[in-house]
């Protein structure tokens, strides 16, 4: 349980780290909060054979949200993420998620970037990232690319970032107006893997109609899924509880989880129907 | 900074429950490791994974898995262990309440549940009984259970507080 032998460098600017990357060549990996990577080395299931470490880069460390969104710098922390008093409202759904990540003494140190990076299929940030269409900047030395989550994630553990790439924030557009968004997921202790977890955001039109509804599902496939089917019982509708029952229906059988030792199928797809219709119930409290 | 060789070791400078320590460590030594090799084997180390937390210690006055930091990490940082607890003979507020509260057993576990609760309770001192227990769930204990050391925590909150009775 010691992680394999690395070489090793800590990144002065983000500039030298990405240089560091490129002669680091394409089985380097990024060290940042290292709450996913650690236990992968000391699995042995990662062997890079360098670490850059940026985990105490300046600069990226921020949030900062105006009229056009919320940018969330790559470095900051799931436990800054988990207690941000800008984290309300059409945001809520990513300070909730971030309060579910493991637990913490791994989210004082955990990165919202590593765990975009990591792309575990239980994560909570790709979820909720994904609920509210975000999209991700990352950097190399030939410059930016700006990839959507629904384009970022495209496997469990596996992403579209090239090697020599590093993720370094997330924007988050400006929500339609009056966008409230929640967080949700069963986990048999806590700070465990999910078996199931839910992003939802909604905004209600003058009438108290849904005008736009996100319902993204994890833990029941290799990345983020949007339950379009679900989010199309929702559209128009008053929240209602034939509405809500209808969209946690749609939900459960728009998705395929797989059968595992602790949490079969036909348990997760309850899961999901549970846990979409307590948080759409949940949102509308909050829509008197 | 350039690369630290695999086969190298790299000088890192810590402050160690107050005083200054220089280790010379390879890059992929723990910080966990790296103190106990420095012979405070007082942080123990359970799983090396992260799950049980036997290891945690206060980073910059913060708990985290010193099994999931490396020591090159900790570069600069102020680290404390449970060896900087206790002031001589005299136990610290938290370890006389684990103690009194018969919040342990075989004591494996206690070292990383006293430096978590020292950490929550210096950064949240007025933490409400339900974030004690939420912060508590971090880490395992399979001689106690966790209800003695919620107790023990919440006792020693209270006297933190200046309210002994």
């Amino acid at each position: 349980m010691k992680p394999p032998p690395f070489a090793y460098a800590r990144a002065e600017s983000l500039e030298h780290a990405l240089t560091l990357l490129d002669e680091a060549g394409e089985d380097a990996k990024v060290l940042a909060g290292g709450q996913s990577l650690v236990p992968l080395l000391a699995y042995r299931l990662a062997r890079p054979t360098h670490l850059i470490d940026i985990g105490r880069l300046p600069g990226l460390d921020t949030m900062r949200s105006d009229d056009t969104g919320l940018v969330v710098g790559g470095l900051v922390r799931h436990h800054e993420l988990e207690r941000s008093a800008v984290l309300t409202g059409p945001w809520q759904v990513l300070r909730e998620a971030a309060g579910l990540i493991g637990h913490h003494p791994i989210r004082i140190r955990g990165t919202f970037a590593g765990s975009l990076a990591h792309a575990d299929p239980a994560a909570e940030l790709p979820v909720a990232a994904t609920a509210l269409d975000a999209s991700f900047t990352v950097r190399s030395t030939g410059g930016d690319r700006v990839i959507p989550a629904a384009e970022f994630f495209v496997g469990p553990f596996m992403t579209v970032l090239e090697p020599a790439e590093i993720v370094v924030d997330g924007r988050f557009p400006a929500p339609p107006a009056g966008l409230r968004s929640a967080f949700a997921e069963f986990s048999p202790r806590a700070g465990d893997f999910a078996f199931v977890a839910v992003a939802v955001a909604v905004a209600l039109d003058d009438g108290g109609r849904v005008r736009h509804a996100r319902i993204v599902l994890g833990c029941v496939g290799a990345l983020p899924l949007r339950a379009g089917e679900a989010e199309d019982e929702l559209m128009g509708s008053a929240l209602t509880e034939q509405a809500i029952d209808a969209a946690a229906r749609a939900a459960a059988a728009g998705c395929d989880p797989v059968d595992g030792p602790h949490a079969s199928a036909t348990f997760r797809r309850e899961l999901v129907a549970v846990l979409v219709g307590r948080t759409l119930r949940r949102l509308r409290e909050d829509h008197p | 900074m350039t690369w630290i060789g695999e086969d190298d070791s790299a000088a890192v400078d810590v402050v160690v429950n107050g005083r200054p320590t220089a280790m010379r460590v390879p890059a992929r030594r723990t910080l966990a490791d790296a103190l106990r090799d420095d012979g405070l084997t007082g942080t123990h180390l359970g799983c090396e994974h992260g799950v049980c937390g036997a290891c945690t210690v206060l980073l910059d006055g913060r708990p985290v898995r010193s099994c999931l930091t490396l020591a090159v990490q900790a570069e600069g940082a102020d680290v404390e262990t449970v060896e900087g607890m206790a002031e001589g003979p005299e136990l610290h507020v938290l370890q006389r309440a684990f103690h009194e509260n018969g919040a342990l057993q075989c004591g494996f576990c206690t070292p990383g549940f006293l430096m978590l609760a020292l950490g929550l309770l210096r950064a949240e001192p007025e933490a409400p009984p339900e974030r004690v227990r939420e912060v508590l769930t971090s880490n395992l204990c399979r001689c106690t259970g966790g209800g003695p050391i919620v107790q023990a925590v919440l006792a020693a909150q209270r006297e933190l507080a200046g309210d002994v009775a």
